[in-house]
């Protein structure tokens, strides 16, 4: 890490380098591309990178990631019908007078139906009106042609190569190395890099971080984490409510002393799953939630590769990013942690990578990296 | 007589659907047909871009190499040749003219590397990234024209839309190919 990072200066107080020399090339030398030969050598990386097939394309592994992705919305939504489904029979047999199984059909049926229609509206909410509230772009500066005319040029080349109206750009000045897309739909779009990271990478990696940006928002990422987390807050909501319903009833649970004594049994058994299935969904909710982030990002990835068709690019430059220190941004928060290119938030040292948590927004670099050179060989 | 009306109501109903389902597929070969229209002049716009750029660069190199005579000359031929087939010369020759004129000013730069007066020139500099970030347009627009080729073309040949395809006259649309590298080889271009 040549010159490593300075202070760190919070939003506000950035060292806003085009700033200082605006309509000039960027002029300072370059840290030159990492030497991916190398990285490929290292045992773990070759082990890694021969998991994949030799003739490996990108265009494979879109459809991969596209498929995963189809299969864990899909999930969430049978989640979220089976949970209303449990809930309304749990309620309804607690409300008594249910003796079989068969009774309890008709609440099921109504708490999925239920689950389906409000996961309906909260879809609809989140694809037309939702997304347009989730960013506030704090302490990231618009950059004209002037002010930096190659990441302009890089990004315009960019929106060419994927047939997209040519987003807004931001510099965000820290000395983190991260960078991020947002914007409802591509005519909205703005990516955004940190001063940190745009001033370390060559042309290539720099053409390679902004085609995952790129990715993201021809993706249209932005709208579907939003749906998915909108559906991670009905299943938590209808948990919630679950156990609010039974404090509540207690205090006023008289009644329950009249139901049949066949009812005893059904209750029991509609119970301890409705309160298991209520302490676990939401935290099913979540990893499904994250391990649908992972794909995203694994497909914006292959995304960038089908726009640049430059694997080295963009492996260099997470290469660059994996032995960076401090990639947490202060304008980031655990809503629009999936955003960026690595992960703002905790931080991942190289012994950190490695441990692929279940609830982790982004794969590990390193995987990333054999993911990307795996196309190049 | 009931059983008549009902019959007449699902043929009526099945020619409705059928209408719908050949009107979906018109309007997705046009949507592809568009598509790659829109791809084709955007590789214009880039290469009009570069036929713009051009006799700045000469100028500028010029001022410091002026003796390298036969390779500006190169440069300015190759692009006066791919001005005046711009017009209305069929893709393939258009793409063979473009490629030559990429390899002279490849050449060009090669040659600056010669002076380092001249590398050193703002002005020299700023074209560079001008032209290396055009090389770059040109790749991609030509990338993204041939994506949507590929998927028009595979919307007018496939089974059943090849029907309406030939039915209405969607004609075949060229690739726009390059000579020498494989086309699916990246696009990069580094002058410096």
């Amino acid at each position: 890490m040549s010159g490593g990072p300075g202070p760190g200066f919070g939003p506000g107080f950035g060292q806003a380098r085009p700033r200082e020399e605006p309509g000039a090339v960027p002029k300072t030398p370059r840290a030159a591309a990492v030497n991916l030969d190398a990285v490929a050598a290292q045992p773990e990386m070759r082990a890694k990178i021969s998991a994949y097939p030799g003739n490996v394309t990108f265009v494979d592994l879109i459809e991969k990631n596209r498929r995963q992705s189809i299969v864990l919305m899909v999930c969430m939504l049978a989640l979220a019908v089976v949970v209303g489904g449990v809930m309304a029979a749990a309620i309804s047999a607690y409300g008594g007078g249910v003796a079989t199984f068969e009774q309890l059909l008709p609440s099921v049926l109504l708490g999925g139906v239920a689950a389906l229609l409000f996961g309906g509206i909260g879809a609809v909410w989140s694809w037309y009106g939702g997304a347009a509230a989730i960013l506030s772009m704090s302490g990231a500066k618009p950059i004209t042609r002037a002010d930096d005319l190659e990441l302009h040029n890089v990004v315009e080349e960019l929106s060419i190569a994927a047939g997209l109206p040519m987003p807004r750009v931001f510099l965000i000045p820290e000395t983190a190395l991260n960078a991020f897309a947002t914007g409802r739909d591509p005519a909205h779009a703005a990516v955004a890099i940190t001063t940190g990271l745009r001033s370390r990478l060559t042309r290539d990696e720099l053409q390679g971080v902004l085609a995952h940006e790129m990715a993201h928002v021809r993706h249209y990422d932005i709208r579907f984490s939003m749906l998915m987390a909108t559906m991670v807050g009905l299943i938590v909501f209808a948990c919630d409510a679950f156990w609010r319903i039974l404090r509540y009833g207690r205090l006023g649970g008289g009644r329950r002393g009249s139901s049949k004594d066949g009812a005893g049994a059904v209750m029991a058994v509609v119970f301890i799953v409705a309160l298991l299935l209520s302490l676990i969904a939401p935290i099913i909710a979540q990893i499904i939630q994250m391990t649908y982030s992972r794909e995203r990002e694994y497909l914006a990835d292959a995304g960038a590769i089908e726009l640049t068709r430059n694997p080295q690019g963009l492996a260099s430059a997470l290469q660059k990013l994996a032995g960076d220190e401090d990639p947490l941004v202060d304008a980031a928060n655990r809503g629009t942690a999936h955003l960026f290119i690595v992960n703002p938030l905790r931080k991942m040292r190289q012994a950190h990578q490695s441990l692929n948590t279940m609830f982790s927004s982004h794969p590990p670099i390193q995987d990333r990296i054999a993911r990307l050179l795996a196309l190049t060989r | 007589m009931g059983g008549g009306l009902i019959i007449g109501l699902i043929i009526a109903g099945l020619f409705v659907v059928v209408v719908f389902i050949v009107m979906a597929m018109y309007n997705g070969l046009v949507k592809r047909r568009i598509g790659a229209d829109n791809a084709w002049s955007q590789i214009d716009v880039q290469l009009k871009r570069r036929y713009d750029l051009i006799p700045n660069l000469v100028e500028t190199v010029k001022g410091y190499a002026g003796h390298e005579k036969g390779t500006l000359e190169a440069v300015i031929a190759a692009r006066n040749q791919a001005v005046s087939l711009s017009g209305n010369a069929s893709v393939p020759q258009r793409a063979e003219a473009e490629n030559v004129l990429t390899q002279t000013v490849g050449r060009l730069f090669a040659l600056a590397e010669a002076y380092p007066q001249l590398k050193a020139n703002e002005n020299f500099a700023k074209l560079q990234e001008e032209l290396t970030s055009t090389e770059n347009r040109i790749g991609f627009a030509r990338q993204h024209y041939n994506d949507s080729v590929a998927r028009y073309e595979e919307s007018r040949q496939s089974f059943p839309t090849a029907v309406i395809a030939g039915m209405f006259n969607f004609e075949k649309r060229e690739y726009f190919n390059i000579t020498s590298a494989p086309e699916r080889e990246a696009p990069k271009v580094s002058f410096s």
